[in-house]
């Protein structure tokens, strides 16, 4: 196999872009990426698009042939499919790029993510998200998105003692962070107040523990390591990039407070790229939720079950902490375009590798994300490094 | 949701008719027509659930998908059945009553309806045993 | 002899105060509550129905007595209030107790008695040898408009009684009909709420026709009052069955344990049925039981009963279901926002 690099990278700005239409986001993000990689259209092989419900956002399916056609790339043949893992579905992508050019079956690839999720209303989004969990014994029943990551909140807060307030602590240090990334939905610092006086959504989650709703769309450049020289003089590495499943009903898990795939799929990233837990400089984590991103420390090997809320509580984890996680904000303050959001925590590592974060800048030489489709029934980690 | 689509789970949703695997006599529900454990060796037969269990986790709806607004706030849970297989239900009670481990049993409920005039769903909800 | 093999009763868990609405519609609570000798009334939940309440009430029956539901050959729902003008409730109830797919079934339509007839009509059949056991229901969630005086009292709840030949837990002696063609209250298609003609449903409406059926009972079985431990009547209010007993010589003591308008308000067909459920819940083996539904429309079905030693045989375990009284207690009550949204009342977009 083929060592593999990222090339260029770029994002829209996230939020609710009324004036923006699902076509015009990844048009945005792709040309800014080229922009980024200094290349021309005519030299990309393949594209791979996460895109998680064009069909029910914006009635649009094919999204394939869309965006190479609006890219431009339609009338050059350019192979191009869209992946689809609910809010995953752009980490997919990322990995099936990184599959493409690591198998010699093509060299220049573009991962994008995109999603239009304000053109329903809020019913119709809840509704749509809640499709990324078992529509027939989840969604069917009255389950929403909130509604079952509160039922892991519970189960947590009830076995590891979790404190209402440690929970609301991810979402100031996401918003602190958020308040320092332009492309962010939510450039504004809370405190703990905001969150535990904002309305209860489904308990013990309240409005400010929810990723938005966001449209926004990112883009990366993937090629042959050995090749990115020629478009870039700060190439970044794709040390790994792992994928594991689990299943679809959080009521079937084997501990509704551990995400197995998570666990499943950073030990598989950790072992193809030879590298230890505390390698990482930072991490990207999806924190769809708060509660999502308090098990995804612990479960991505971090640290023990049960204390990652005293971790987050200590600063451990904030822009000037040990491991900074969600550097961009996260989901919660970055936003959640749930098909771009896998390939915007890439955009964000990578940019964070180059030294290009300026008012968020961590220091470190090798960075991860965690982007998880659904409860925890697909996640993907991908590990980056500086060459 | 489609007539058919619903009506094909009639059996489930009225009467907890879940599944079992007669080599490793693990109980199924929702059903499943293939055994996660056994594989090919697996004999996949109708198991109807006695329908008392427990309540596993909980939450209480105040933001709801269009179809269940109404309704908000109600008790959505994950129940495990005494047989060992866990679902997602709501729990009929007020938001005060419902509390991790709290036993519960099954009662035939309404789930929804397709908009003023079209096919009502029935199925199984949760209350407290008291 | 043909009998009750078993029966289930379901009550919503949800109550209003009579003087709750009263207070709504400027209305002296205790003139009305005193007017109808009723206090309380239950409120289905927002997601049960008469379907719902129907199948509660079947399964409650066959928790007390284990027989084979593939021996059920017959279903009859009566009710004001099927969920559907057209599919029957009686189809669901059967697929929810597993009597389905070799019984015949069908929805009753006859104002309160609806619930009565099916108990005739399955008795028929399993005295004609066509099926073992019949199942007969009678629920409602009662329709009442806002303001109208049928408010006060239009409840929800229901009871179901299978009818069979195999040691019944009560046997039923006869059975008589008195019916005539009497406007006395309907509903058109098409309308969510009844229309009643005021008092003219009194006189000649649900007294003349309990009087004539109990009064055709008497003749036709050679009975007198006494001869029953008790009496159960439809009870739109507390007054008019007290007011019948009265004029045909029973005694409030007789009618005591069937009365549970008050506290429960009108299920309408579900009404003298739940009232028979609640005066079994305490029969001994030899009680006699005479029953008179009243549809309007009109009609009246009356029942001569008798309670057999099977009701306290193995066959039968009352304590696996809940009683009326157990159905009545325990309440949560509504102010009438809240009874108006689960009564539908408010419309939503």
């Amino acid at each position: 196999m083929r060592k593999v690099a990222v090339i260029g990278v770029g994002c829209t700005p996230f939020g609710e872009k009324w004036e923006t239409s699902f076509r015009n986001l990844f048009v945005d993000a792709g040309a800014r990426a080229l922009e980024d990689a200094a290349i021309s259209g005519e030299q990309i092989d393949e594209l791979f698009v996460g895109n998680m419900s064009a069909g029910r956002f914006v009635d649009q399916e094919h999204i394939g042939a869309l965006i190479a056609d609006y890219a431009g790339l339609a009338t050059k043949h350019v192979p191009s499919t869209r992946v689809e893992a609910a809010c995953s579905s752009g980490g997919l992508a990322f990995r099936q790029a990184v599959t493409a050019v690591a198998s010699g079956n093509a060299d220049i690839v573009v991962a994008a993510g995109v999603e239009k999720m304000t053109d329903v209303g809020t019913g119709a989004t809840v509704d749509t998200l809640a499709g990324a969990a078992d529509r027939e014994w989840e969604g069917f029943p009255g389950a929403t998105f909130p509604g079952l990551y509160a039922m892991i909140a519970r189960d947590y807060m009830h076995r590891f003692g979790l404190t209402r307030e440690q929970l609301a602590m991810v979402a100031v240090k996401n918003h602190r962070n958020g308040a320092r990334n332009p492309n962010a939905q939510f450039q504004k610092e809370i405190s703990i107040d905001t969150v535990m006086q904002s309305s209860l959504v489904a308990d013990p989650l309240r409005l400010f523990d929810c990723s938005p709703i966001t449209d926004g769309a990112a883009a990366v450049i993937v090629a042959p390591l050995e090749r990115a020289r020629e478009f870039t003089d700060t190439p970044i590495q794709v040390l790994s990039s792992a994928q594991a499943s689990d299943t679809i009903a959080l009521h079937d898990r084997r501990d509704i407070s551990t995400l197995d795939a998570t666990v499943a799929a950073a030990n598989r990233a950790f072992q193809l790229a030879r590298l230890e837990r505390k390698d990482i400089d930072m991490v990207e984590v999806h924190d769809c939720f708060t509660i999502a991103e308090i098990c995804a420390i612990e479960d991505l090997g971090f640290c023990s079950k049960g204390e990652a809320g005293r971790l987050t509580e200590e600063g451990y984890t904030a822009l000037d902490g040990t491991l900074p996680v969600n550097p961009s904000g996260g989901l919660k303050a970055c936003g959640h375009p749930v098909g771009a959001t896998g390939i915007k925590q890439v955009y964000e590592i990578v940019m964070q590798l180059r030294g290009e974060a300026s008012g968020r800048q961590v220091d470190g030489e090798i960075g991860m994300t965690h982007n998880v489709g659904g409860t925890g029934a697909t996640v993907v980690c991908s590990i980056l490094g500086v060459v | 949701m489609s007539v058919a689509r619903f009506w094909r789970k009639q059996p489930q949703r009225y009467n907890l008719i879940g599944t079992s695997c007669e080599t490793c006599g693990r109980a199924f529900f929702p059903p499943r027509s293939f055994c996660p454990e056994c594989r090919r060796d697996g004999k996949i037969v109708d198991h109807a659930f006695a329908g008392t269990g427990h309540v596993v986790t909980f939450t209480i709806i105040r933001t709801a998908s269009e179809a269940f607004e109404h309704l908000t706030p109600y008790v959505l849970a994950i129940v495990e059945l005494d047989e060992g297989a866990r679902l997602t239900s709501q729990i009929v009670c007020t938001i005060d009553e419902v509390s991790i481990g709290m036993r519960v049993k099954n009662v035939f409920r309404k789930l929804g309806s397709d908009g003023e005039s079209g096919p009502l769903y029935y199925g199984t909800k949760f209350i407290p045993v008291k | 002899m043909v009998g009750i093999v078993t029966y289930g009763a379901y009550i919503p868990r949800y109550r209003i105060r009579i003087g709750e609405i009263a207070r709504v519609w400027g209305a002296n609570a205790d003139d009305i509550s005193g007017g109808l000798g009723v206090f309380e009334k239950s409120v289905p939940d927002l997601d049960e129905d008469t379907i719902t309440i129907s199948v509660e009430a079947a399964r409650n029956a066959l928790q007390r007595r284990k027989i084979d539901p593939d021996g059920i050959g017959a279903i009859y729902v009566g009710s004001e209030s099927h969920p559907y003008a057209v599919k029957p409730t009686a189809c669901t109830v059967g697929e929810a107790v597993g009597a389905t797919p070799v019984m015949t079934a069908a929805d009753y339509e006859f104002a309160c008695k609806a619930g009565t007839a099916a108990v005739q009509t399955c008795m028929g059949l399993v005295k004609s040898g066509m099926i073992r056991y019949g199942m007969a229901i009678g629920a409602d969630v009662a329709q009442g408009a806002p303001g109208d005086a049928l408010e006060y009292t239009a409840a929800a709840g229901g009871a179901a009684f299978v009818i069979g030949n195999d040691d019944p837990i009560a046997v039923i002696n006869h059975t008589c009909s008195f019916t005539t063609d009497t406007p006395d209250f309907w509903r058109r298609e098409g309308q969510s709420f009844p229309r009643h003609g005021g008092r003219f449903t009194g006189d000649p409406g649900y007294f003349k026709h309990v009087l004539g059926a109990a009064r055709m009972m008497f003749d036709q079985v050679g009975t007198v009052p006494s001869d029953y431990d008790y009496a159960v009547f439809h009870q739109p209010n507390a007054k008019f069955p007290q007011r019948v007993a009265g004029m045909l010589g029973f005694s409030r003591e007789q009618l005591a344990p069937g009365l549970v308008v008050p506290t429960l308000g009108n299920t309408y067909s579900g009404a003298s049925l739940v009232g028979l459920a609640a005066t079994l819940d305490q029969a001994k083996p030899g009680d006699r039981i005479f029953v008179t539904s009243f549809g309007s429309g009109a009609g009246s079905d009356a029942f001569d009963i008798e309670v057999t030693d099977a009701i306290t045989s193995d066959l039968f375990t009352p304590g696996a279901a809940p009683t009326v009284t157990e159905l009545l207690s325990d309440p949560i009550y509504l102010d009438y926002a809240l009874y108006a949204k689960h009564k539908g009342k408010i419309v939503m977009q």
